[in-house]
This record gives structure tokens, C-alpha cells and sequence, in this order.
């Protein structure tokens, strides 16, 4: 039995499609992530799981329970963590999780052992006005918060946007904690390099899904060989490569420009015809999940 | 009842911890009531009377140190020609002239007599047509004082004059009452709707969304702390009055918390409203605003109910603060009993149901 599933889930906002015709399952004690870029529509189908919106049109189930009739049960079996922190700035840290607690009709003291890992790295500060805590601690204790009356499906919307590096990597490796324990979780992120750290993920653009997949397969449909080019005149560089025989893609991607290539490319021919880049840098690189998204968007 | 309480006790640890609130919810009020009564006043005082005195004799002596003695009037000049009196009143300095005519005091008993003319400056209506009556009454006192001395008859003045309920008049006594709503309406008004645009502004109303807390718990939960303040805020202004004006009234106070507990509620209600239907702080202030300015402007706080044009008296029947200033006024000046007086109750607590009936249904934890 799947926790999570969507079936041709529409949403407009006026003229605006922000949902269109999106279908896809999680399985129990998954950690699926959605992965895209701003304005993807990640938001509203988190709005619309979670109950806070209505569908246009197609239908969702979560844990069992249909988004549109049961709910109000849906409410309590569930936990958000919406993109932009929104506990209450003037309550302190306890005092926060314990109105959420009471807000589902369960004490704090309940669920201690599942928030633990989580809470008891913020719990030194826990008579510090949330509003005045840093952007790692506000998101673990609105992680908490989410966690207060053990959902048996979270749903983390851009958790990690706005968050430092190394905060973000603690942040994955709660998740596999509560993964562990059973808790089906959702989760979005703009960030590409945060994709690996999912069981399975659906590429996102535009209110529909062009893939899913594990990390590690998307990556191997790729399908084509990918060059990684470099020089000091960077775009002038980018204009001429795109020009060559074989080239299908050319694109920025960190320090060098990604080349995706078909079978006429020829590594000596390439080089040749750029000879006037005296400082050029041509070397094969592994894909990965963006080289796949920018693929499956172009396409 | 739990979810209630922690809602309840969450609202006012919000309101306490804010820097402002709690301040202004104890300033706010005495303020309000130390200060407005003093300058929000009706009576007119510093008339400037000038006499053109043609008749020069002891009456018209008398009649201008009248005028000079009362504590509305001043006398500004006396004077024997009427075009420097004009002048006078059309640069302002002067408010009203009284003229005494040529021989007034010889044909003051004859029936060819020439009369005293009065002229105002009715540019400020109030000003010109209660100055323009003091000075009326003030001559109409100087003459029956003179024929009394004349005549051996005892003569009786004719009418006599008794304000039942406000004996002296007192403007404030007025005032007051509508002073304790106009508080009402703005922290009562203005503090539930800020409160609940807040949290769409800040986000964590989608927060509480995602829970299961029923959407008349929630409304509940918003609605009653600002009851107790309302109640507070009474309080403080009711003992403003009673220090400082030495207003206490006469009828039973707990009908006057009774009056304000429900009165409260169907403001607050209505202010839970409006911020369901507003997104920023700004629509939901803006549209509060007219509504207050209804309110104030058209409830008979100010101005008299009565001497509104008949469609207005009829509006006047779906403004709330119309029922609450009447129990307020009645209850504080005639001490009047909850039995002549449960129209207005009722009427309250069928708009303190509507409102809030609408508060709830119109909150919507589903968009």
C-alpha cells in the first residue's frame, strides 16, 4: 500500500496552471523527494496534500485517506513543515512545540523519544523568542513542531532553502533518522545535490512531472556522453562551442560549461576548431541528477 | 476546552510579550478619558459682546455690566456708533452686538417702544446661535430685575426651567458614556483584526490550519482575550470618570458590564470578520476604518440620533453602538433597570450572535 498517492492532480490559479495533470506514489516509509526549480508548482501540491488547498481536478490519497472528503482526518495524521518558517516569532521554543502538542491533543513529553535526535540540539535554547533563533535551529524546531503528534506522513516543503551547508547535511541525516522509525516523508528542495540523499525522486518544472526515478537511475538514463569544457573567456567560449558539429548542449554549470554531445562529436575535431582558446580545458564528466533535469526540460 | 485554553493562553502571551500592546492597553484609555472630556465640549464660553450703547442710561448701563458679569459673555467694547461695531464683528473680534436703541429706558413701558436688536456672526452656527441665546437670556434677566424694582408688584417669571437626569447641563456627563464606546470600538475593533491578519502575514495561520482545531475553537480562542481587555479597559475608564469628573452611575453597574460584555463581543466579531477577508494589514485597517467612521459619526455618540434625517434614523437601526450608548447614557444619567431597557440588550445579543456566527463560518481553513 502506497502512502502518498496522486492521480492526475490539477490546480489553477486563475489563468495560471500550477498543477498540471501530476500522478505519482510514495511507498511506506519512503523518502521521495521532489526536485525543481522555483514556481515548479512544488508548493501548491504540498498545499493541496496537506488539506490547506482544493484540487481542481484528479485526486490524492494520503495514507489511505482522500485529500478532498476525509480531511479533516487527514489533518492529524499528517506533518508540515511549510517553506517559510512560520511558528510563532514571540513564543520561545518550548513554549512553541508544546501549543503545537496541544493543538493535536498530545503532551510534548509524548513524543520526546522521536523529536530527541532532532530537539535536543536546540533544547539549551529552549526559553530563546523562536523569532531570535538562526536559520538551522528556527528549521529544526519547526521540524520538531511537525513532529509533535508522530504523523505517519511528513511533508517538508524547501526545508533547507535559507539554511547553511553544513546545516543542511544534518538536516538529511535527521531525515534518515526518522526514515528509521518508519515516517513516510516528502520533501522539496531546489537543490539538485540534495537529490542523492532520496529513495526516489520526481523531477519537477512548470506544474508537471518529467521523470521519476532512484538518484542513481536518473542519472544512468542519461544516455549520453557529457564533456566538461573550461576557459578564462567563459562566455565567448560558450557561444563557439555551441556552434560545433556534435554539440546538441551547451550550458553553464558551475566553474566549467557542461557539453552534451551526440555521435559525430569528435574530442580531436572540438579542440581543433577552438584552437583560438588557448587555455582550453576538455575532459568527460559523470552526469548527474541537474545534467538530467536541464536534459528532460529541454526535451 | 483544552485546545480553547491553550489558544486563550497563547493570545495573551502574544499580547504581553509585544512591547506596545500591553501599554497601550493601560495608557490608551486614561488617556483618552483624562483628556477628551476637556476638549470635546459643546458649551461655549468666550463670547465677545459688543454694546452700542445710543440710550446711555442706567438701563442700558445695567444691561452691559450683565453682560460683562455672566461667565459666557465677555464684553468686548462699548460703543456709541454701530459701524465700529460692525467693523469689529467682521474682523472677528467681536460675536455678537447688541444694540440699545435712542430712549429706550423712557419708552421701555409704553407700547411704541424701539427694540434692542442683536446681530451674530453665524459663520460657526454653534458658536453664533448659543452665543446669540446668552445674550437673549441676559437681557431678558437685566429687564425683569428692573421692572421688579419699578413696579411694587411682585412680577414671577413667567417659565421655569429644570435639565432632568444632567441638572447642570454638564457636557461631559454627555460625552462620557460615548468617550467609553469610542474606546471600545478602537481597542476592541482594531486588536482582534490585527491580531488574525498577523498570522496570515507571518505564516502561522497555515500553521494552525493543518491542525485539527475546529475553526469556532480557534475563533473563540482569538475573540476571548480581547473580551477581558475590553472589560479592563472599562474599568479604568469608569474610574477616570468617577476621580475625575465625579461621574458614577446611578443605575446598577453590573448592567453596565453586561451592556459592555455583550457590546464587546459584537465588535470584536465583527473585527474577526473583516480580517477573514483581508489578506494585508492595510485592506483590513482600511475597512475597519469606514466602518468605525459609521459608527462614531452615526450612533447618536456625537450627535443626536433624533435630529438625523428620518432615513438616517432608520440606518441607524443596524449600527450596534446605537443600542450600547443608549444603556450606557440611561444607565449612568436616569438609572435606568434592565426592564425598560431589554430591547437594547436583546438587540445586542442577536448582533453579537450574528457576527460571530459569521466570524467562524467565514474563517476558512481550506482555500
Amino acid at each position: 500500500m502506497y502512502a502518498i498517492e496522486v492521480n492526475n492532480l490539477t490546480k489553477s490559479y486563475g489563468e495560471v496552471r500550477a498543477l498540471d495533470g501530476v500522478s505519482f506514489a510514495v511507498r511506506r516509509g519512503e523518502l521521495f523527494g521532489l526536485i525543481g526549480p522555483d514556481g515548479a508548482g512544488k508548493s501548491t501540491l504540498f498545499r493541496l496534500l496537506t488539506t490547506l488547498l482544493r484540487p481542481d481536478g484528479g485526486e490524492a490519497k494520503v495514507d489511505g485517506l482522500d485529500i478532498v472528503k476525509d480531511y479533516l482526518a487527514i489533518r492529524s495524521r499528517v506533518g508540515y513543515m511549510p517553506g517559510r518558517f512560520s511558528l510563532y516569532p514571540d513564543l520561545s521554543v518550548e513554549e512553541n512545540l508544546s501549543f503545537f502538542a496541544a493543538l493535536f491533543g498530545v503532551k510534548a513529553e509524548e513524543s520526546y523519544d522521536l523529536i530527541e535526535p532532532i530537539y535536543k540540539q536546540i533544547e539549551p535554547f529552549r526559553t530563546r523568542r523562536a523569532g531570535k533563533l538562526s536559520g538551522g535551529m528556527k528549521q529544526k524546531l519547526a521540524l520538531s513542531c511537525a513532529l509533535i503528534h508522530r504523523p505517519s506522513v511528513l511533508f517538508l516543503d524547501e526545508p533547507t532553502t535559507g539554511v547553511d551547508a553544513v546545516s543542511r547535511s544534518e538536516f538529511w541525516d535527521m531525515l534518515a533518522g526518522l526514515k528509521q522509525r518508519g515516517i513516510t516523508i516528502l520533501v522539496s528542495t531546489p537543490y539538485m545535490d540534495e537529490a542523492s540523499r532520496c529513495d526516489r525522486i520526481a523531477l519537477c518544472n512548470e506544474g508537471r512531472i518529467l521523470g521519476i526515478d532512484t538518484p542513481a537511475d536518473i542519472v544512468s538514463n542519461f544516455n549520453s556522453r557529457l564533456y566538461g569544457i573550461s576557459s578564462e573567456r567563459t562566455f565567448a567560449l560558450l557561444e563557439a562551442a555551441r556552434a560545433q558539429r556534435g554539440v546538441v548542449e551547451c550550458y553553464p554549470f558551475g566553474e566549467c560549461h557542461h557539453l552534451v554531445v551526440d555521435e559525430q562529436f569528435d574530442v580531436a575535431q572540438f579542440t581543433a576548431s577552438l584552437s583560438d582558446f588557448n587555455d582550453l580545458v576538455i575532459k568527460q564528466v559523470e552526469p548527474t541528477i541537474e545534467d538530467m533535469f536541464i536534459k528532460l526540460m529541454k526535451r | 476546552m483544552r485546545t480553547f485554553l491553550v489558544l486563550f493562553q497563547k493570545e495573551f502571551l502574544q499580547i504581553r510579550r509585544n512591547p506596545f500592546m500591553p501599554k497601550l492597553i493601560i495608557i490608551f484609555p486614561i488617556m483618552i478619558m483624562l483628556l477628551m472630556p476637556l476638549v470635546m465640549t459643546m458649551d461655549v464660553k468666550n463670547v465677545n459682546v459688543a454694546v452700542v450703547d445710543l440710550d446711555r442710561s442706567t438701563t442700558s448701563r445695567r444691561i452691559a455690566s450683565h453682560i460683562e458679569a455672566s461667565e459666557y459673555l465677555t464684553l468686548a467694547t462699548t460703543t456709541a456708533e454701530f459701524p465700529l461695531a460692525m467693523q469689529a464683528l467682521e474682523q472677528g473680534d467681536v460675536d455678537v452686538i447688541v444694540q440699545i436703541p435712542d430712549h429706550f429706558e423712557r419708552d421701555m413701558i409704553s407700547s411704541t417702544a424701539k427694540r434692542i436688536s442683536i446681530s451674530a456672526n453665524a459663520v460657526n452656527a454653534t458658536k453664533g446661535g448659543m452665543g446669540m441665546q446668552y445674550v437673549v437670556q441676559t437681557i431678558a434677566r437685566t429687564l425683569v430685575e428692573l421692572r421688579g424694582e419699578k413696579s411694587p408688584i411682585e412680577i414671577s417669571e413667567l417659565v421655569t426651567i429644570e435639565n432632568r437626569y444632567n441638572p447642570t447641563l454638564n457636557y461631559r456627563h454627555y460625552m462620557i458614556p460615548a468617550l467609553m464606546i469610542i474606546l471600545f470600538i478602537l481597542v476592541c475593533g482594531f486588536l482582534p483584526a490585527l491580531s488574525i491578519v498577523g498570522e496570515k502575514e507571518v505564516g502561522t495561520i497555515e500553521q494552525i490550519n493543518v491542525t485539527p482545531v475546529s475553526r469556532l475553537t480557534f475563533t473563540l480562542g482569538k475573540l476571548s482575550p480581547y473580551w477581558l481587555i475590553g472589560l479592563f479597559v472599562l474599568t479604568v475608564a469608569m474610574i477616570v470618570a468617577r476621580l475625575v469628573y465625579g461621574l458614577a452611575p446611578l443605575g446598577s453597574v453590573g448592567l453596565i458590564y453586561l451592556g459592555a460584555a455583550l457590546f464587546i463581543l459584537v465588535i470584536s466579531g465583527f473585527s474577526l470578520t473583516i480580517a477573514n477577508f483581508s489578506e494585508t494589514m492595510q485592506q483590513s485597517m482600511f475597512v475597519m476604518f469606514f466602518f468605525i467612521m459609521l459608527f462614531m459619526l452615526m450612533s447618536g455618540l456625537l450627535t443626536p440620533v433624533d435630529s438625523m434625517p428620518l432615513w438616517a434614523q432608520h440606518f441607524t437601526i443596524i449600527l450596534p453602538p446605537r443600542y450600547f450608548i443608549d444603556i450606557l447614557r440611561s444607565v449612568y444619567l436616569k438609572g435606568t433597570t434592565l426592564v425598560d431597557m431589554w430591547q437594547n440588550f436583546a438587540a445586542l445579543g442577536i448582533f453579537a450572535i450574528v457576527f460571530n456566527t459569521l466570524a467562524t463560518l467565514t474563517y476558512k481553513k481550506q482555500a
